[in-house]
């Protein structure tokens, strides 16, 4: 059976982790590697890694720290931030990542997402989709970190990168991010619901419950949260406990079979 | 022992390098087809389209070389995910019209590469994420230490389905029966990815290394 993955995002601004509220308001959180290590270290199912400076200003993935974050992860990491070409992609992938996620050069550029997905297939990538809820009760996307209003309906969105050939969607509220309030559920369940790839569910957790609420009653695949590890003590081990308690099937540590 | 990984031009390489040095063993990136009868085991990565990597193999003169290495001097060969797909006779993924017979791929292991809702799958696509295994019995050395219902990363929207039963060696379920890894003599195949699969794709990786070809 499939399993719910629980994904911490780490958000990387220069030299270091950051996490903010509402996509501003960055906090300093730590250093990126020690992180991926214990990440790594306790097993955690997937994580996100997204450069939010490359992101904002157009420059180049930073390759060489990628290649450093990609050592001690043998877990699926997907990088973000800054990309806007396919020789960046097979550079990453090079580096240690194993998918890229897309945002701002999607809007520019629609036919990259179906570039990457011709080349390195649509498993290798996320198309990711930062949001804020408008007034007639849709969602507006927003590009370059979230500052900037693509006058983008979420569900038009959301189905034309899935043509394009997107192989998942991370759906960030931006309303939500930080405030650890929970998932916007309306948005993730009307995104679930428009398309037929896997929905990583993406700002506003901040107890395990929420994660319950964004598989059981919105229909997320998997669950990304990043305030709720940074700033409090649950950790994924524990979310992957709360998810199962409440029926979800999720993924066990690995145990060696002695007998065999 | 020269573990080569091949470069062919796709693939999520610098993740399998890594794999299989934290093993303890040096891995080389095989870039020319004629370097890979100087390693002992071979990996044949993919991510990506069947077309595309089918395309770039015969290209490369990877075909002829892959014969040789594998089928002549029986070198232990391990394909990965669109690797492991490579190894049937046939593709269909990008199968239409202009292509009705899809496309050929290595034929070690004679079968076809389906898309999973031709084989009943209606479950969002594609299948990404940790699904657990069912070995087969008795299991192969490739499992060795690795019980039924381990979980292991996936993505993917096509699955082998080789001819011949005996040559699945684990299925998982995605609304359909998915063939999780093959094998016959020397060549393996996993649809998921061991390197991305944590402590459970190390010990993969490791029995790969140590199994016995025949």
């Amino acid at each position: 059976m499939l399993k719910v993955r629980v994904i911490p995002t780490l958000l990387w601004k220069q030299f270091g982790l950051v996490k903010g509220v509402g996509f501003d308001s960055w906090r300093r959180v730590g250093p990126v590697l020690p992180a991926i290590r214990v990440y790594n270290q306790r097993d955690v199912d997937e994580l996100i890694l997204v450069d939010i400076v490359a992101q904002g200003t157009g420059d180049e993935p930073d390759f060489e720290s990628i290649d450093d974050f990609g050592q001690d992860c043998f877990v699926p990491l997907t990088v973000g931030g800054g990309i806007t070409r396919l020789d960046q992609v097979q550079r990453l992938l090079r580096a240690g990542a194993d998918k890229v996620s897309v945002n701002t050069a999607a809007y520019d550029d629609p036919d990259l997402i179906s570039q990457i997905a011709r080349r390195f297939g649509a498993q290798c990538v996320v198309a990711s989709i930062d949001v804020k809820a408008d007034e007639g009760g849709g969602w507006t996307c927003f590009r370059g970190a979230g500052q900037i209003p693509t006058g983008r309906e979420v569900v038009a969105w959301a189905r034309e990168v899935e043509d394009r050939g997107a192989g998942e969607i991370l759906i960030t509220s931006i309303d939500r991010d930080g405030t650890m309030e929970g998932y916007d559920l309306p948005l993730i369940e009307t995104v679930a619901g428009a398309v037929r790839i896997p929905v990583i569910a993406s700002g506003g957790a901040g107890n395990y419950g929420h994660m319950v609420e964004a598989v059981q009653q919105a229909g997320a695949s998997a669950v990304a949260a990043a305030s709720i590890f940074h700033f409090t003590e649950q950790t994924p081990a524990e979310a992957k406990a709360a998810l199962a308690a409440a029926g979800i099937p999720v993924r066990m540590p690995f145990q060696p079979d002695q007998d065999a | 022992m020269k573990v080569g990984v091949l470069d062919y031009g796709v693939g999520n390489l610098g993740s399998v390098l890594k794999a299989v040095e934290v093993l303890g063993v040096s891995p080389v990136l095989v870039d020319q087809a004629g370097d890979m009868v100087r390693c002992d085991r071979l990996i044949l990565p993919g991510v990506g389209n069947f077309i595309d990597c089918a395309e770039r193999l015969t290209a490369g003169g990877w075909v002829d070389a892959l014969r040789e290495a594998v089928l002549e001097k029986r070198r232990p060969l391990l394909g990965v995910c669109v690797g492991m797909q490579l190894l049937a006779g046939t593709g269909l993924e990008g199968a239409g019209p202009d292509n009705p017979d899809g496309t050929p791929g290595l034929g070690f292991i004679p079968g076809r590469v389906e898309h999973l809702s031709t084989l009943g799958c209606t479950l969002r696509l594609p299948h990404v994420g940790w699904n657990s295994i069912r070995n087969t019995s008795p299991r192969d050395a490739l499992f060795t230490g690795i019980s039924d219902g381990t979980d292991f990363y996936f993505v993917h929207s096509y699955a082998f389905v080789p001819e011949a039963a005996d040559d699945v060696v684990a299925t998982t379920d995605y609304g359909a029966t998915v063939t999780a890894a093959v094998r016959r003599g020397n060549v393996w195949g996993t649809q998921f990815h061991p390197e991305k699969s944590s402590k459970a794709g190390a010990r993969l990786l490791r029995n790969f290394l140590q199994a016995e070809p025949c």
